[in-house]
């Protein structure tokens, strides 16, 4: 138990140590964006005196000329919409479906060691390989690219997952069983309380691959996102569309993300 | 006296694929109510192995268990075990944590409720009821981990080396207390300990057993000359000092 009065005498010391702390950080920060600033200054002057080329280097006043047409026509916000759908879509059905199945593996030792192998194999299998499969297979729909947003983060959910359920504490497990606990019980009480940590870092792990998949399945259905933006503006070499697609995607990339640790963040003072 | 527990010709042999090991041989002995045994023999002799028999969560290989007269087939109500850790779940609150047993056992009635309020308030912990185990001190935490077991109301409580991951004045402390306890709630305990003075100082009787397969080497009844005997106070009894080096010498440690 701490001591109150402690608490509220700081000294001088202590007080620096904050200052100097305070400083430091936000050195940090200034830094960051003054890098940002430069690289979109330096090409954009060397864009303009042709120390680059621009058709195939683009450059930031371009990049801003087409964000802002095409956030006129709004087709920024309909192809950043479906990429973004698409990879919430795939996130949280390869995050349930994989957790589900890692708990099926814990319930059937036998299943998990048949298993072993495949979850293996196709852990290192690069996913990409699949889509010709799967567009044959599903056709050049919105199904496809979810499928294989759910190719990329579900075999390693399954593996993160079922591995923390096999580290839960043996002695934990033990304790419950004195108490005469079934196996759902355990499961229940002590597998899946203990082991959600590690589900919800692989949710930030899963966020991030589901948008691999995402990306990859629109080279290849090519109908409309962010990732057909970009291997349509290369293949008919718009460089500007390409740069303001892949500026995009880095700010649907970060904005993910960061939801994904709110959530986390939520989750765990709710415990 | 009524034998609470009854162990007939037990013996245990665990199989793995780097071959078969005989934790168990043919141990025989009994346990009258309100007693309190310790059991001390060398580790890896099989002292958790013959509580997790009594408890139920594993079957021996051959000979019977009995537990107030019924031959045990699986974890009962009436057996409450005490691990050397406390095991709180570190998600839980203190009093989610106390009554984990009730909850598995289906027993979460408004009775049983009461009953674990009333042995938090006993035992000074009603105040940390909404408190996180992290919260709480090493002995307190011991202390809420033997509230779990007596919510259950076993008449049985084994204890496997409860105090072991304590520091030394906080052991002497919580043994006096889970000793208390124990005596107050009219429990039968069996004690697996390490700790040769804190057996002799608990317990009406020792049992000592030889190294792997455990077989009884020796039963002391342990009797010291002490007013208001507690462990603590008995640690002073002149007797304390015999048994101590008797027992210590069947041990036979070599360092
Ligand atoms: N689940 C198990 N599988 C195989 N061997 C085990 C298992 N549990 C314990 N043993 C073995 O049985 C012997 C006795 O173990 P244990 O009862 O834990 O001893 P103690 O509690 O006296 O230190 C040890 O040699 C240990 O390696
Ligand atoms: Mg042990």
């Amino acid at each position: 138990m701490y001591d109150e009065n402690k608490e509220n005498i700081v000294s001088e010391e202590y007080k620096k140590y904050l200052t100097s702390h305070k400083r430091f950080r936000l050195a940090i920060r200034v830094s960051r964006i003054v890098i940002l600033i430069f690289i979109f200054v330096f090409w954009e002057v060397a864009a303009n005196n042709e120390w680059i080329d621009p058709f195939i280097m683009s450059q930031p006043s371009k990049i801003y000329n087409t964000l802002t047409s095409m956030a006129k026509d709004g087709s920024l916000f309909i192809h950043t919409g479906v990429t973004v759908y698409e990879t919430i879509i795939g996130f949280v059905i390869g995050t349930l479906l994989g957790s589900l199945i890692a708990i099926a593996l814990w319930w059937s030792d036998f299943l998990a060691k048949i298993l072993d192998p495949y979850l293996v194999v196709l852990n290192a299998l690069p996913k990409t390989a699949l889509g010709p499969i799967i567009l044959v297979w599903i056709g050049g729909t919105t199904k496809s690219i979810i499928v294989m947003a759910l190719l990329f983060s579900i075999v390693v959910t399954i593996i993160n997952v079922y591995t923390a359920f096999r580290n839960c504490d043996e002695d934990k497990i033990k304790l419950l069983k004195t108490f005469g606990a079934n196996r759902k019980q355990i499961l229940q009480k002590v597998v899946l309380p203990s082991g959600i940590t590690t589900i919800i870092s692989t949710l930030k792990i899963n966020v991030g691959l589901s948008l691999v998949g995402v990306i990859v399945g629109e080279f290849l259905v090519s109908k409309a996102g962010l990732g057909y933006l970009i291997i349509y503006g290369g293949q008919v070499f718009k460089m500007d569309l390409v740069m303001s697609s892949v500026l995009i995607l880095a700010i649907v990339a970060a904005v993910l993300y960061l939801s994904v640790l709110w959530i986390e963040k939520r989750v765990l003072k709710m415990m | 006296m009524d034998k609470v527990v009854d162990v007939v010709d037990v013996s245990m042999n665990y199989h793995t694929l780097e071959g078969e090991t005989q934790a168990i041989r043919k141990l025989n002995f009994s346990i009258a109510n309100g007693e309190f045994v310790s059991i001390v023999g060398p580790s890896g002799c099989g002292k958790s192995t013959l509580l997790s028999l009594i408890s139920g969560i594993i079957m021996p290989t051959s000979g019977k268990i009995f537990v107030n007269g019924k031959e045990v087939t699986g974890p009962s109500p009436s057996v409450g075990y005490m691990l050397q850790k406390d095991h709180l779940f570190e998600w839980r609150t203190i009093l989610k944590n106390v009554t984990i047993g009730l909850e598995i056992q289906g027993k979460l009635n408004k009775e049983n409720q009461e009953f674990v309020e009333k042995l938090l308030k006993e035992y000074g912990l009603y105040e940390f009821r909404n408190y996180y185990p992290k919260q709480l001190s090493g002995g307190m935490r011991q202390r809420v981990a033997l509230i779990r077991t007596l919510a259950t109301k076993p008449d049985i409580l084994l204890l496997d080396e409860p105090f072991s991951a304590l520091d030394y004045q906080t052991k002497i402390a919580i043994s006096e207390e889970v000793w208390l306890i124990l005596k107050k709630e009219k429990k039968t305990a069996i004690l697996v300990t390490h700790d040769l003075a804190e057996a002799i100082s608990m317990s009406d009787r020792i049992i000592v057993l030889t190294k792997r397969p455990a077989e009884i080497k020796s039963i002391h009844n342990i009797q010291l000359t002490c007013d208001f005997r507690t462990p603590i106070t008995c640690r002073e009894a002149p007797e304390f000092r015999v048994y101590f080096n008797k027992i210590w010498k069947e041990l036979d440690v070599h360092v």
